[in-house]
């Protein structure tokens, strides 16, 4: 009887570890015991097809845990990146706290989790983060498969390649051969493959786990070539022993719309992220700054900006938020103009150009959002 | 009643037996309800989620490439064939660095025991350094720190037709030509050879009592039917030798710096604790033993041989088998320098491109636990043919 019970108890013990360990991937405890009385009410009631107002909003939760817990890169220069206080900043970071400045008034009502680009979507499906704010890509898989959903593009980028000034490539087109370092889990991985592909060319991939690392092995003399989106080559480039040596080649090979990511099927939670991002865009258009925005409100005629500022109608009941949401967003981070020029603009060491980002009513600008109205 | 000797009576809940077959079930019960609760739970959330499920994307075109595959793969093949290539490089870094851990333990542990004050100290030194430094940094060391200090392509070392630089080790490359089936009969030749050559001379030693050295005469035997067979054929082989060109190194065979860098740090660590299990080992063979072999007439070597070392393994094998298993295991530690390893490949890759967290993890703890489980059984097996038979 005694080695029966020895053999059967490490079975039971492997099989709950198992268990355990697979529900915690998928779930956080609060949530589960949520998740299941949403899908126990759904049985019974049938036909239901989206658990609409259930007992557990995302909304409601962040409001009654008291701040955002908001996913970013573990260190992105004008992105995400956390200076030696611990304080971050960036544009992924402003996100967030445009939307605790929508929820609280506050833009300091937010907590930040480092992910690396492998840890982030499993970090926001088991509701470890609220928003998934880390420099990522809007594809076609991501939306329809991973049970995300992604909110706004805050930012159009595309991929690159950065090279030594000293190996006198001026084309990507001219890569053919070389060894090229990226980061591990990331849509850069692909396109490198299909853009060598696409041109016949062979090269050796060096695919590391961390950006840091990559970024090391290319600084090292590893790889030739380092790639992965443009803004994130300007972003790193500040990090190498040289910045001045090393060149972004013209080519852009792929499109990688970038922008804040929430977890599919909370859609309120997911309106409120969208936008708190078209209300700072919204705001650039009507030329409405943190600075000039208390004396907008008191002295505008515009009924657009009125309407957007609360001044007359209360807009913000709909997404059950307080009337001055917006107000509040523009305040205290400010629209979108501001946060790309304090971020990644010419006057930073990341320098990158308006491009793309622009208005929509610039020359070659692409950001537009729909009306709030 | 307070007789306990005799039973009571023949109650059922009374047998010890049955009590505890009573508790096994129901364990089992809360285990099998506990797993169902699990399972049906994760169920309907990642169908609230909208989260897909499924291998189904084992089939799919993968789209990435990887640095090291000893198996013919693009990026056009499957994940599924990703997953093998990954697999494959799991086994053959765990395999030769369990083989090359145990060459340097065995070494360290009797350099550390030697009388030689030079060489004992030195083995202490490097025990209780590589024991005492997390094997992240020492994997970050042998990469970053070798990589610096190597040339780049175009400033090669070159020795004859080797060449090394940032990029690896390169070697020729050989390749077989029409005839070398005939060299491929003469290896399988010389073995057959030699393993008849190893029968006799056992059989003969027991008759006759007469030494023979079957061991170095087999070798030697491989070494010349196979020359034999290949001068024969006319040295069917081909040299692709390694060129150095405007980017790289292209032709011959190439060693990468990560694959180096994870074999080195794996060894080495490793290394360092079974040289203390094999110092530990030695030292538990009492000395009277020696001296006995001595009186017997042995000379040293066969006494380290004969006596002390199969004494040696049984205290040995046992711990050793748990450095095998840390061995494995650690490989995965590979992923950080880019060694394109199960979890690097699987865990970090494809999950990230499928999203397919459950699958894949559970994929990757299946294939760790087969792994050790698999070291585990043939060492035990080892433990046992080598513990001391009781008559």
């Amino acid at each position: 009887m005694k080695s029966n019970a020895s053999k059967l108890l490490p079975t039971a013990v492997i099989a709950a570890a198992i268990g355990a360990a697979v529900t915690a991937i998928v779930m956080s405890p609060s949530e589960q015991v949520a998740e299941k009385t949403t899908a126990s009410t759904a049985e019974k009631t049938a036909n239901v097809t989206a658990p609409v107002n259930n007992s557990s909003t995302t909304l409601e939760n962040v409001k009654s845990k008291g701040f955002i817990q908001c996913g970013v890169s573990t260190g992105v220069p004008g992105f995400s990146n956390a200076d030696d206080k611990g304080n971050w900043s960036g544009i992924d970071v402003d996100a967030c706290r445009a939307v605790a400045s929508a929820i609280f008034g506050d833009p300091q009502k937010v907590k930040f989790t480092p992910l690396s680009a492998k840890e982030r979507f499993t970090a926001l499906q088991s509701g470890e983060i609220d928003i998934l704010a880390r420099n990522t890509t809007w594809t076609y898989t991501r939306d329809a498969s991973l049970g995300l959903d992604f909110t706004a593009v805050n930012f159009y980028d595309g991929q690159g390649f950065m090279v030594r000034k000293s190996l006198g490539v001026k084309s990507a087109l001219d890569l053919a051969g070389t060894t090229v370092c990226t980061e591990q889990g990331t849509t850069t991985e692909l396109n490198m493959a299909d853009f060598f592909r696409k041109n016949n060319m062979t090269y050796v991939p060096v695919v590391v786990q961390k950006a840091d690392e990559a970024l090391a092995a290319y600084d090292s003399g590893r790889c030739d070539v380092y790639t992965t989106d443009k803004s994130g080559l300007a972003a790193h480039r500040t990090k190498l022993a040289d910045p001045s040596a090393h060149v972004i080649l013209p080519e852009t090979i792929s499109k990688e719309p970038l922008g804040p990511v929430v977890r599919h099927g909370d859609n309120q939670w997911k309106d409120i992220v969208t936008w708190s991002m078209f209300v700072q865009v919204n705001a650039e258009e009507m030329g409405i700054t943190s600075k000039n925005v208390a004396k907008t409100k008191s002295e505008t005629n515009d009924p657009a900006i009125k309407r957007l500022l609360g001044v007359d109608s209360d807009l913000g009941a709909q997404l059950s938020l307080p009337a001055d949401w917006a107000y509040n967003i523009i305040a205290n981070v400010g629209n979108y103009g501001e946060v790309f020029e304090r971020n990644v603009g010419p006057s930073t060491p990341v320098d990158l150009p308006r491009g793309l980002n622009a208005l929509w009513t610039e020359a070659g600008g692409i950001m537009y959002a729909p009306p709030v109205r | 009643m307070s007789d306990n000797t005799t039973p009571s009576n023949n109650s059922f809940l009374n047998d010890a037996g049955n009590r505890a077959l009573i508790f096994q079930i129901l364990l089992l019960a809360i285990v099998v309800f506990a797993g169902y609760y699990l399972f049906s739970n994760l169920q309907a959330n990642l169908d609230n989620r909208g989260i897909s499920t499924g291998f189904s994307f084992f089939n799919e075109p993968a789209g990435f490439p990887i640095l090291i595959h000893l198996i013919e793969y693009t990026e056009a093949d499957t994940y599924g064939r990703a997953f093998v290539v990954a697999l494959i490089n799991t086994f053959v870094i765990s395999l030769l660095g369990i083989i090359l851990a145990t060459i340097i333990g065995v070494i360290m542990g009797l350099a550390r025991l030697s009388k030689n004050w030079l060489v004992a100290r030195l083995a202490t030194v490097y025990i209780e350094t590589l024991r005492n430094i997390p094997l992240l940094l020492q994997m970050f060391f042998w990469y970053f720190a070798v990589l610096a200090a190597l040339p780049a392509p175009r400033d090669s070392y070159e020795f004859a037709d080797f060449l090394l630089n940032k990029r690896g080790i390169y070697s020729p490359n050989p390749i077989a030509q029409d005839g070398f089936g005939l060299v491929i009969f003469g290896f399988i030749l010389s073995i057959v050879a030699s393993i008849s050559l190893i029968v006799w001379a056992k059989k003969r030693q027991t008759r006759t009592g007469l030494w023979f050295p079957a061991y170095w005469s087999s070798l030697g035997l491989i070494v010349g039917i196979t020359f034999i067979f290949l001068a024969i054929a006319g040295f069917p082989i081909e040299f692709d030798l390694p060129q150095k060109s405007r980017f790289n190194v292209t032709g011959g065979m190439v060693l990468p710096p990560e694959f180096v860098a994870v074999l080195v740090a794996l060894s080495t660590y490793t290394g360092a604790f079974i040289a203390e299990i094999v110092r530990a080992g030695i030292l538990s063979v009492n000395w009277g033993q020696t001296e006995a072999a001595r009186s017997l007439g042995l000379r040293d070597n066969m006494t380290q041989r004969l006596i002390v070392l199969p004494q040696a393994l049984r205290v040995i094998i046992p711990p050793l088998t748990s450095q095998y298993l840390n061995l494995a295991k650690n490989s995965s530690l590979g992923a950080a320098i880019a060694y394109p390893e199960l979890v690097a490949v699987v865990m970090g890759t494809t999950l990230n491109q499928t999203g397919q967290a459950i699958e894949t993890i559970g994929l990757c703890m299946l294939v760790y636990g087969s792994l050790s489980l698999s070291i585990s059984v043939f060492m035990n097996w080892y433990n046992k043919k080598m513990s001391l038979i009781e008559r």
